[in-house]
């Protein structure tokens, strides 16, 4: 077998700790609070101004967000589909040209990787975005199979447009089309004369679209959308990470490595994750081909659950961050919050927790101890839960097609 | 003549903390250095009027916390500051900087592979894993496989509870840790060749052994699991050179009423019925102790300060056995100003860490086929330090030291060290690093070289070996420094062993020095003031 | 559980473990098919022309380590086993001072009385050593974690062996020099260099190891394991005659053979082995598949890695597998004549490796893909106890060479004639005249043995045995109780517990776990 030739990244600048991405320049300058932080390396900005003004962009108006520092691979080659459906749990194979799709996958022993979403952008031509640096694991899996493999995460350009306007802002920044491209679609399209690539996808569970275009259009696009509000049309506000923490757990959305730790960064026993466990069932499939975690995941299948990421409504109003959970208030210890948020439009404390089973049951009742501060003096509370089966928050408008205009 | 309840022979850091925990349980305590200066080989010295060497040991990571804080050297004057980063320069002009910031070292790594840069999270998640397993029988005492006493069977149940800790396949991934070679269990990791011949160095250091031999992946842990501030892997300068650490100890120990002579090298252990009963000096003049205790290596110990007819015949034999060649070498260097290394961007802060000059396992390994034939190599693997960037106490303002530590470097050069083939030796190694810094050889205003035989000669280390007997299966844990005596009591009734000789080993970290006090103290029916580990954390 | 078979089974190559575990399947009620590559059966263990009159065994060239288990079970001496001569070995000296080295004593050359006796005792010791590892043996090697009755049973003997077989004082010292060197050993207990020279090369050969590389006490062990009470012999005939008693074994048992059958690819369903497709694209249905394969050709090639886990996929891509062994085949006018050795003496197992240091220096250019000038050699000359080796008065001489490399820089095109030059030039020094006698010659690389004999590598053992590639990790861990992650797909070759040699102790011991998990019934 031929040696594949190494891929290297170009070289850097120590000085420059945090790598900027192609919308650097406007990002910096919408920036207000100048509140960093480094997302896969990238400097990224937590908040520009105010979170409830980000968070209200994102439900009522429209939000921008650099996307570019977020995990991308390009997967080509006679191959390309069998090796992504050896790596996934879910079928792929139907995955139709200029569609997307959501995916999990697992290491040998059906512990989670990351998840991510695959993007069929033509024929035989794939993209994997996930949220961890994965290039060991797809070459690893890539071997003996004809396939091409390229980490491109800073050869593409990304923004995230979510929203309830984000179609009339779209629309009115000259890309045409969009009201029928569905949920999970792809469309190439032009604007001011370059090329632009559009998905509806997004992690708000709104109304939603991602772009993507070569880094040196990356400011030509960022100028396009906010022509928009300068032209007064409608408001266009850049997000940060803080807004959209908030807006995906209202979603439902997990995290790996936030809700979970990740299989390869484990390394106590019993601190990975299989998909069941972190509530990603559905997108096990054992109906196709051998995937990686197979026979393990079969095998998990057949026993007694033992522990479930949940989402969890916590009553009150106290900030349940970092709580233990309880199987009665007092009672036995059955598990912890992992994420937390105060949802302004669902009034209510929304989370993701971690919660054990006994003999493959669910605990009849959760109750959360919660130690809050008031004026420098610690509080204890006690809290009952309830455990959300569907998204916190799930609006029919984010697959309507064609969208409302406004 | 003073009858004490313990006599300590050698003032090393390990002699230096088992006294101390003895005085911390009352105990009247002598230490006897034969030098005129304590520390052993963990000692600053001025050989160069101005400059202040650690002219043996250069770095302290191993250093055991839970000693540092139940000593409080930090009042007694110690502090340790993190190295940062390291560096391997290449042949073709270029480097690879191993950063200390995160985001800048994995961008660095992708430099010479994208997917290396990946690979190194299941890199350090997987040794992470094997340093909690091992570094959790750093304090404790070897059970002793012969025995059915409940205190060995209950050690044994909980090496083999932590074992089981591990899941089936983890399990096996730490037997193949333990037993293969760092350079091909790197091969599993990385592909690019300066990464794994920049992260194969730490196996090899001290050792008779080459990157390919199997058994030194688990040296790189001897390596890498020492911490500082909980970081794990982390390297530290003592301020003011080893010798501080030496001196914390020491002074902690007089602190709790310990008496420390110099000049006053033991000749000679006194046995009477089995029983050690004090030692003779040098000077002839004799001191009497309830117990014995030496810090010096085992072959020094027994066959060295002990007379063959008080020992059984098998235990001179395995003294005679024990491996304890030495395989490196030393240079330390007062330098004029900072050398400069055209390769490095400007102003990076590389050269505040490890600078080696070895950028494939090949070259590694050649290094190492060299000393198996008795000679140096022309192409050593160095690892050099510039701790006078930090560290204003070690040299005038403006002016720098150098540390360079040389794998491999042989007991005996080809018939025999002579001062000739020592600067020789020497001159290799500045060549060696002259390549890669046009003024290097200008700066340097005073060298010292340190072959196996001047470390012999001046502080006693056996033919030279730093770690005081070779880290290999047969002289680890349940067999250091012999199988049957791995539990710090000598062949005599009150006579103890405390040094590197003994589990777990070489390194500045005091845990030989602890153990054995445990040992001791347990014996005397006193109260234990040895540190109990951390824990997992 | 009835006893009904569900269609049939199929052996892929038809080496000796291939032989002997469709064997004890045959005998057991399976109905067996062995389906071999070559035109011959028997693998490594097989006779071949190379020049035209001329014969010789083809890779393994001594028996030293045929089970006797397996020889009694599959009554391979009615199948017209005959083990040949019993040979020593000679290891040879420029200056005619050879020393003979049997199995409990060694003679010859200036071997002083210390060695002399030293020899006997660290025989005897060593033997005690392999003995007291013997439970792990003749089965599956015991997992450490979710172990079955068996593994508990198996693991509870080695104790019982170590600790009350042993004694204290011997379990000590196998626990400190287990995991080491065999030259520090071997300097601590002798001080003849020759000896030490000659003693070592059974730890090395057919290991990327020399005589300094950690482990190699346990590689010395674990020659001395398969160690038959029968010693070592020049079976008559070669080693193709072991193969055809097996064979014949086979058929009696009702196995079926078939040669110029080269399986292409082990078809899985579902997770599950259900048949092989031959390189003619004929297809065999099998309610089970065992392959006496390598792991590498088994899993990379023939099953594929889409049928299997990444990290397993990973793992078996990066075992080991870097053979290290050259096959020479010398046609010769006559015998050679060596200062100090009679005729007899000379159809005996001779070596060349004249101290550790020569064995040592031997290795060191293996490590970066070059061989030494001075190879370590081990020498029969067959022809001598079988005439019908040769044409009346010539003879042939088989030569196992280390270390040669499987990955030579530059590659092996063109540089195999300067590589039997030199082994030539070696033996001349010891043989003078010995160049002129040639008449043909025959060279097999790793890579050579890789190509004709389907070996991943070209190695002796189907990969490195090194401690992280053995017991329950061989060929790795996941796959080394001989079942494999495909269900009804077994391993029973050398690259599975306890590995190469002549021994049929994987054929034995993967028959058995086949038998005791009830596979392949309905």
């Amino acid at each position: 077998m031929m040696k594949p030739e190494i891929q290297k990244a170009p070289p850097h600048d120590f000085r420059e700790v945090l790598q900027k991405s192609p919308f650097h320049a406007r990002v910096d300058e919408k920036s207000l609070v100048k509140s960093w932080t480094s997302w896969n390396g990238y400097q990224t900005a937590r908040v520009y101004d105010t979170l409830a003004s980000e968070y209200f962009a994102i439900r009522s108006s429209c939000s921008v967000m650099d996307l570019t520092p977020m995990e991308k691979y390009r997967i080509s080659g006679p191959d390309a589909v069998d090796f992504l459906n050896r790596l996934v749990t879910r079928d792929v194979s139907k995955l139709k040209p200029h569609r997307v799709t959501y995916v999990a996958w697992c290491n040998d022993d059906g512990r989670v990787l990351d998840d991510g979403t695959i993007f069929h952008l033509n024929e035989g031509d794939y993209r994997l975005c996930s949220q961890h640096h994965q290039l060991d694991w797809l070459l690893m899996s890539s071997l003996g199979m004809d396939v091409t493999i390229e980490e491109e995460t800073h050869e593409v350009a990304a923004l995230s447009v979510q929203g309830p306007t984000a179609f009339s802002v779209l629309t009115a920044a000259g890309i045409s089309g969009l009201d029928v491209l569905k949920a999970f679609g792809i469309m190439h399209t032009q604007l001011n004369g370059f090329d632009v690539m559009v998905s509806r996808t997004g992690f708000t569970g709104d109304l939603g679209y991602e772009l993507w275009v070569e880094p040196t259009q990356a400011l030509p696009l960022w100028d396009a959308i906010f022509s928009v509000q300068q032209r007064g049309l409608y408001d266009v506000r850049p997000i940060g990470l803080d807004a959209l923490e908030m807006v995906r757990i209202e979603a439902g959305f997990i995290m790996p490595g936030d809700d979970f730790n990740t299989a390869e960064t484990a390394i106590r026993a019993g601190h990975d994750r299989s998909p069941f466990e972190v509530g990603l069932g559905w997108v096990v499939s054992f109906d196709k081909p051998h995937f990686t975690g197979k026979k393990a995941l079969l095998k998990e299948q057949g026993e007694p659950i033992k522990r479930r990421l949940v989402k969890l409504r916590v009553e009150g109003n106290k900030p349940p961050a970092d709580a233990f959970l309880y199987d009665a208030k007092k009672g036995r210890r059955i598990g912890e919050i992992k994420t937390s948020i105060w949802s302004p439009v669902l009034k209510a404390n929304l989370t993701m927790a971690d919660i054990e089973y006994r003999k493959g049951q669910a605990p009849r009742e959760i109750w959360a101890e919660i130690f809050y501060q008031k004026e420098l003096g610690w509080h204890a509370t006690w809290a009952k839960c309830e455990v959300s089966e569907q998204p916190f928050w799930n609006h029919p408008r984010r697959s309507a097609t064609p969208p409302d205009s406004f | 003549m003073k009858n004490y309840d313990a006599i300590v022979i050698g003032a090393g850091h390990n002699g230096l903390t088992h006294a101390a925990f003895l005085a911390k349980a009352g105990l009247d305590v002598v230490v006897l250095e034969k030098n005129d200066y304590i520390g052993g080989a963990t000692v600053s010295r001025e050989l160069h009027e101005g400059w202040k060497y650690s002219n043996c040991s250069y770095v302290c990571s191993l250093f055991r916390p839970e000693i540092y804080q139940s000593l409080d050297l930090g009042r007694h004057g110690l502090e340790v500051v993190p190295l940062q980063g390291s560096t391997t320069f290449m042949q073709n002009g270029d480097y690879f900087g191993s950063y200390h910031q995160p985001t800048v070292r994995r961008r660095e790594i992708a430099r010479h592979s994208k997917r290396d840069a990946d690979a190194s999270i299941r890199f350090d998640t997987d040794i992470m894993k094997w340093c909690r397993l091992i570094r959790g029988f750093l304090l404790r005492t070897p059970p002793d496989p012969a025995s059915f006493k409940i205190r060995d069977v209950m050690e044994f149940a909980h090496l083999l509870k932590s074992f089981y800790s591990l899941t089936e396949s983890q399990i096996y991934e730490f037997l193949r840790f333990f037993t293969m070679s760092i350079a091909e269990y790197l091969e599993e990791y990385f592909e690019s060749e300066v990464i794994r011949a920049h992260f194969s160095g730490g196996s090899i250091i001290g050792t008779g052994l080459g990157v390919f031999s199997p058994g030194t992946a688990y040296v790189l842990l001897h390596h890498a699991m020492g911490d500082i501030d909980g970081n794990v892997g982390s390297w530290g300068f003592a301020r003011g050179g080893m010798g501080a650490v030496s001196k914390a100890i020491a002074s902690s120990f007089q602190s709790f009423g310990g008496e420390i002579r110099t000049a006053a090298e033991v000749q000679k252990i006194n046995v009477s019925g089995g029983t050690a009963t004090g030692v003779i000096l040098a000077s002839g003049e004799e001191i009497n102790a309830r117990v014995v205790v030496s810090n010096l290596d085992a072959k020094r110990t027994f066959l060295g300060v002990m007379d063959k007819q008080d020992l059984p015949e098998s235990l001179v034999h395995r003294a005679e056995n024990f491996k304890i060649r030495g395989s490196s070498g030393k240079l330390n260097i007062a330098l004029d100003g900072m050398p400069d290394f055209p390769a490095l961007p400007k102003g990076s802060p590389l050269l505040l860490g490890h600078t080696h000059f070895t950028d494939t396992p090949e070259r590694l390994e050649r290094a190492y086929d060299d000393w198996k034939d008795d000679r140096w190599s022309q192409d050593p693997y160095v690892d050099a330090l510039i701790p006078t960037q930090y560290d204003p106490t070690m040299s005038p303002p403006g002016k720098h030291m150098m540390s360079v530590f040389v794998q491999y470097c042989p007991v005996e050069a080809e018939g025999g060290w002579t001062d000739a083939k020592r600067d020789a030796f020497g001159a290799t190694v500045i060549d060696q690093i002259s390549q890669y810094s046009p003024n290097f050889k200008d700066l340097i205003l005073h060298a010292e070289v340190r072959t196996p035989r001047e470390i012999e000669a001046e502080i006693g280390l056996t033919e030279g070996n730093i770690f005081q007997g070779e880290l290999t299966l047969d002289q680890l844990m349940f067999n250091r420094p012999f199988p049957g005596y791995a539990q710090y009591r000598g062949p005599v009734k009150n006579m103890y062993m405390c040094s590197s000789s003994t589990h777990p080993g070489g390194g500045v970290m005091g845990a030989p020095g602890a153990n054995s006090a445990r040992e001791v103290l347990r014996d005397l029916g006193k109260t234990d003031t040895t540190p109990r580990d951390f824990g997992d954390d | 559980m009835t006893n009904t078979m569900d269609k049939s089974v199929v052996v892929v190559g038809g080496g000796h473990n291939g032989l002997v575990c469709a064997t004890y399947l045959a005998k057991a009620g399976y109905k067996v098919q062995v389906l071999e590559a070559r035109d011959e059966i028997g693998g490594g263990a097989s006779t071949t022309s190379f020049a035209q009159g001329y014969k010789v065994s083809g890779l393994a060239h001594i028996l030293h380590s045929l089970n006797p288990k397996v020889c009694k079970d599959l009554a391979l001496e009615q199948a017209g086993l005959e083990r040949g001569v019993a040979i020593e070995t000679i290891a040879l000296a420029r200056d005619g001072q050879h020393l003979t080295l049997g199995k409990d004593s060694a003679t010859g050359g200036s071997l002083s009385s210390e060695d002399i006796a030293a020899y006997t005792q660290f025989k005897k010791e060593f033997r005690r050593y392999a003995e007291a590892l013997k439970p792990m043996m003749m089965t599956k090697p015991p997992r450490l974690k979710g172990m079955d009755h068996k593994d508990k049973f198996t693991l509870a003997k080695i104790g019982w062996k170590l600790r009350f077989g042993l004694g204290t004082d011997s379990m000590r010292e196998f626990f400190r020099v287990g995991g080491i060197n065999i030259y520090d050993v071997l300097n601590e207990e002798f001080d003849n260099p020759h000896l030490k020279g000659a003693m070592a090369v059974d730890a090395v050969m057919g290991l990327h190891m020399g005589p300094r590389t950690p482990t190699t006490v346990l590689t010395y062990l674990h020659r001395l394991w398969g160690e038959t009470d029968a010693g070592q012999s020049l079976p008559s005939g070669g080693m193709g005659q072991v193969a055809n008693a097996l064979s014949t074994a086979a058929s009696n048992a009702g196995v079926s053979i078939r040669t110029g059958a080269k399986v292409q690819r082990i078809r899985v369903e579902n997770g599950k082995a259900v048949g092989v497709e031959l390189a003619t694209g004929e297809q065999i249905d099998a309610s089970m598949v065992i392959s006496n394969a390598d792991a590498k050709s088994t899993f990379l090639d023939l099953v594929g890695t889409r049928e299997l886990d990444a990290m397993f996929a990973h793992r078996i891509h990066k075992s080991r597998t870097k053979g290290t062994v050259a096959k020479l085949h010398l046609a010769l006018n006559g015998l050679p004549q060596i200062e100090g050795l009679s005729a007899a003496q000379l159809g005996q197992r001779l070596l060349i490796a004249d101290d550790l240091q020569y064995v040592e220096h031997a290795f060191n250019h293996a490590k970066y893909g070059e061989y030494s000038d001075k190879p370590v050699l081990e020498i029969t000359i067959p022809s001598i106890s079988d005439s019908s080796f040769a044409p009346q008065g010539h003879h042939v001489m088989s030569i196992s060479a280390s270390f040669v490399p499987y990955a030579l820089k530059g590659g092996w095109e063109g540089q195999r004639e300067a590589l039997v030059k030199n082994i030539i030039a070696l033996i001349e020094q010891y043989a003078p005249g010995f160049s002129a006698q040639v008449l043909a010659s025959e060279l097999l690389t790793p890579v050579d043995i890789e190509e004709q004999y389907h070996i991943a590598g070209g190695h002796w053992h189907h990969g490195e045995l090194a401690i992280d590639q053995m017991f329950m990790m061989r060929p790795i861990h996941g796959t080394a109780q001989y079942d494999t992650p495909i269900d009804g797909l077994f391993l029973c070759g050398a690259c599975a517990h306890p590995g190469g040699g002549v021994t049929g102790v994987p054929g034995h011991n993967a028959a058995q776990r086949i038998i005791a998990m009830g596979a392949g019934k309905k």
